[in-house]
């Protein structure tokens, strides 16, 4: 895949989609990066970012292509409209990296969070907890006589809504994974 | 069956496989095995400098004047530390670079041993891209990758660190064909509708202007003879950065000089009032653009660049143009003369009327004096007796550079070395022994200014072991002149810390180096001063010594648009706002 050219779904074929919309208003993207699984990578990408100025909202890396030794970093960043063509460019042009999707512009995409929500309490407060979490279908996934921990999936807006609601029921810890993201339909 | 070598001759065999025929290097502990290799050998020759970043600016000025990547190899620890400048400059400027780096044993990385940096870690953001190589037998195929990285799409330095272990373990040797390079083939074709857009809009344009970059030098020549049969053609006005002098030659009809802070009055009077910009292998610098919004604000812009991130990222252009510069131009005239060769001949015509009556400015007149050189006079007679001599040109950074750069004349690309993104000083010295080295017949003269001649001085050493005889053209006025001019432009004439006490005595530095010292400070002893350091037939460190107190001019003010040039020294008070002030 050709690194240097705009990524093949990030636009179409034409150098038209390089103008830019020059608003000014600040927007959250989704991007789906896919680089070579190698040693430093994620450093080079965190580092294009605090380098440049950029925000990292929220960040995942994994390996999802053992063969091609491929891995995929979803992450969520905020900007201009502008800064969002400059961010996907300068993605772009790394060697390292494969492909740079913008789930957010390039039609329906899924997004995902799982986060683990310790809480603790008894008595009534351990019942409205409990009872919360089957209405937000989260699962649990241990338990003591005084504790909790959750599981739970769905947008980082439904996971921060849980925690507010676990709060004032004895929330004692939150581990979140950040932002898994895909392109809905084929 | 592939052969088996160790990876210290891996090394050396790929250098000679990708035709590399000069290495500039210092050694150290962790290259020992690689140096054995090169003393065991005669197809590449080494040049031991004086100090690490002194080899990677003279592999600059290697690549600088020949178009091909400079080979630079040190040692772990401070040896690759010392060379981070160079690679910053060298990604500024484009400029295609490999460094080899030893690093301490893999068993050893970590443990803080001697001489260990995170060699990699550390070059990740003024690299293009770096490897830590941990198998030998994954040497050869990342050394024939980091060539090919170096030196396709936009060029720019790139590093391999070697930990010793892996030179001295056997391998596989790969040659450079069979190494994948599949997944980096930068795109060079533009697109054409988007070119057929720019080929209209050519043919409708009142008041064009050419502004073009080091991009066009670092497409090849094909790409300045494109550029000039573009400018013949259509009889439009061209402008270059500071990077791109020679493209167009100097002596042609429709040159209007360089543009920017210290460009010519009618470089910059053309892009502010022209009504269409065509940016070839630029990427609108702040020393170019001036204040933002008050930018060229009537035009209709187009760019060509291979690097998507230059377009759009400081001024939105109508027309991107994503590809090689030669592969654009050589569609866009194919384009353009299909249609009909159009232009509004009668417009631009016109358009050259208003910019010859900025011409008559003559904005790069100055004060003559009888009794003192002016930096602008010896820079003047230095064009004058050196120009129709085979030559290459580099600098230092700071007023002698501009100075440089608006009094020579560049005929042809890749004669005028200078560091432009990065300004580092210090870089001039060096590189004048890489363009030496590669062009051992040509006159190469490094314009300096004293203070950042003093930064690598070291490297006259390296000059007077390998017998170059490189012209280190010193203007001296005692002073960090460009510092000095912002201060007195800026911070109310308080000099802090802008003048260079205790200089050595430069003719006596250069007898103690082996070369010839000159100093001159009569101007009516400088043409034969300056035909003296020409006719030498070794190095010569000449001192010049200039007027202390003189501004580089004409200048945009930060902040300020094209068409707030300052044009004489009366001009200067007041002329940077406290909104002004806060930019460099």
């Amino acid at each position: 895949m050709n690194a240097l050219a705009i990524k093949k779904s990030a636009t179409s074929k034409s150098a038209y989609n390089l103008k830019s919309t020059m608003g000014d208003d600040i927007e959250t993207h989704t991007l789906a990066v896919l680089v070579d699984n190698e040693s430093g990578v994620l450093a080079r990408v965190i580092g294009l970012f605090s380098g440049r100025g950029y925000n990292i909202e929220s960040l995942t890396v994994a390996e999802v292509d053992h063969g091609e030794n491929l891995s995929r970093i979803t992450v969520v960043t905020t900007g201009t409209p502008s800064i969002i063509v400059q961010i996907k460019a300068q993605l772009g042009r790394m060697v390292a990296v494969h492909d740079v999707h913008d789930l957010t512009v390039e039609g329906p995409s899924v997004e995902r969070e799982l986060a683990l929500i310790k809480v603790a309490g008894t008595d009534d407060k351990r019942v409205e907890a409990l009872r919360t979490s089957e209405v937000f279908r989260a699962k649990v996934v241990d338990t003591t006589l005084e504790s909790f921990v959750f599981e739970l999936t769905g947008t980082p807006e439904k996971i921060d809504a849980f925690v507010e609601l676990m709060r004032p029921l004895g929330l004692i810890d939150v581990a979140r994974t950040g932002v898994a993201a895909i392109a809905r339909g084929t | 069956m592939s052969k088996q070598m160790t990876g210290a001759q891996i090394v050396v065999k790929a250098l000679k496989d990708q035709g590399v025929d000069t290495v500039f290097g210092y050694p150290g502990g962790a290259v020992l095995p690689i140096y054995d290799e090169i003393f065991q050998q005669n197809d590449i020759r080494h040049i031991l400098v004086r100090h690490e970043q002194g080899a990677t600016h003279a592999a600059e000025g290697y690549a600088r004047s020949t178009g091909k990547p400079g080979v630079v190899l040190v040692t772990s620890g401070p040896g690759a530390t010392n060379a981070v400048t160079g690679m910053t400059d060298a990604l500024m400027d484009s400029i295609p670079m490999i460094v080899l780096t030893g690093q301490v044993p893999t068993f050893m990385i970590g443990s803080d041993a001697f001489q260990e940096a995170d060699t990699v870690g550390i070059t990740r953001p003024c690299t293009k891209h770096n490897w830590l190589v941990k198998e030998t037998d994954q040497l050869a195929e990342t050394l024939h990758q980091a060539f090919h990285i170096a030196t396709s799409g936009r060029p720019g330095p790139v590093l391999i660190d070697i930990p010793k272990d892996v030179q001295f373990a056997n391998g596989e040797y790969m040659p450079p064909k069979k190494a994948k390079t599949s997944h980096y083939q930068p795109r060079l074709k533009g697109d054409m509708d988007a070119i057929t857009e720019l080929a209209t809009l050519m043919e409708t344009a009142k008041k064009p202007v050419i502004y073009s970059g080091g991009g066009v030098i670092n497409s090849g020549k094909a790409a300045s003879q494109l550029l000039r049969e573009l400018v013949k053609e259509t009889n439009f006005p061209i402008t270059s950065t500071l990077m791109g002098l020679g493209a167009y030659p100097a002596s042609g009809d429709n040159w209007l000089g360089m543009l920017g802070m210290h460009g010519t009055y009618e470089a910059n009077l053309t892009m502010h009032d022209c009504d269409l910009m065509i940016c070839v292998g630029a990427r609108f610098d702040d020393r170019i653009t001036g204040v933002i919004p008050k930018f060229s604000p009537h035009s209709k812009k187009a760019h060509i660049d291979i690097d998507a991130s230059s377009i759009n990222k400081v001024i939105h252009v109508d027309v991107p143009i994503l590809g090689d510069v030669a592969h654009v131009l050589e569609d866009l005239l194919k384009v353009w003369k299909s249609r009909g060769r159009k232009t509004m001949a009668n417009d631009v015509r016109k358009w050259w009327g208003q910019i010859d009556e900025w011409r008559a400015v003559k904005c790069l007149s100055y004060e003559t004096s009888d009794s003192i050189i002016k930096p602008q006079y010896a820079l003047e007679r230095l064009e004058a007796l050196t120009k129709d001599h085979d030559r290459y040109v580099c600098t230092e950074v700071g007023q002698h550079q501009m100075w440089a750069a608006q009094y020579l004349g560049f005929e042809d690309p890749n004669r005028w070395m200078t560091s432009g993104g990065l300004g580092t000083m210090g870089y001039g010295m060096p590189a004048s022994v890489g363009i030496q080295l590669a062009h051992p017949e040509s006159l190469v003269i490094n314009v300096a200014g004293e203070a950042s001649w003093l930064m690598n001085m070291q490297e006259m050493g390296t000059a007077a072991q390998y017998r170059l005889p490189v012209k280190q053209f010193i203007l001296n006025n005692e002073r960090l002149g460009m510092v000095r001019q912002w201060q007195e432009l800026l911070h109310g004439e308080r000099y802090s810390s802008s003048w260079s006490e205790s200089l050595p005595d430069f003719v006596k530095l250069a007898e103690a180096f082996g070369a010839k010292g000159i100093q001159v400070s009569n101007p009516a002893d400088l043409d034969d001063a300056i035909m003296e350091m020409i006719n030498h037939d070794g190095p010569v460190i000449f001192d010049c010594l200039v007027e202390k107190h003189e501004n580089c001019l004409p200048m945009i003010p930060s902040g300020k648009a094209h068409n707030e040039m300052l044009l004489g020294n009366a001009s200067t008070k007041d002329a940077i706002d406290s909104d002004g002030a806060v930019m460099v």
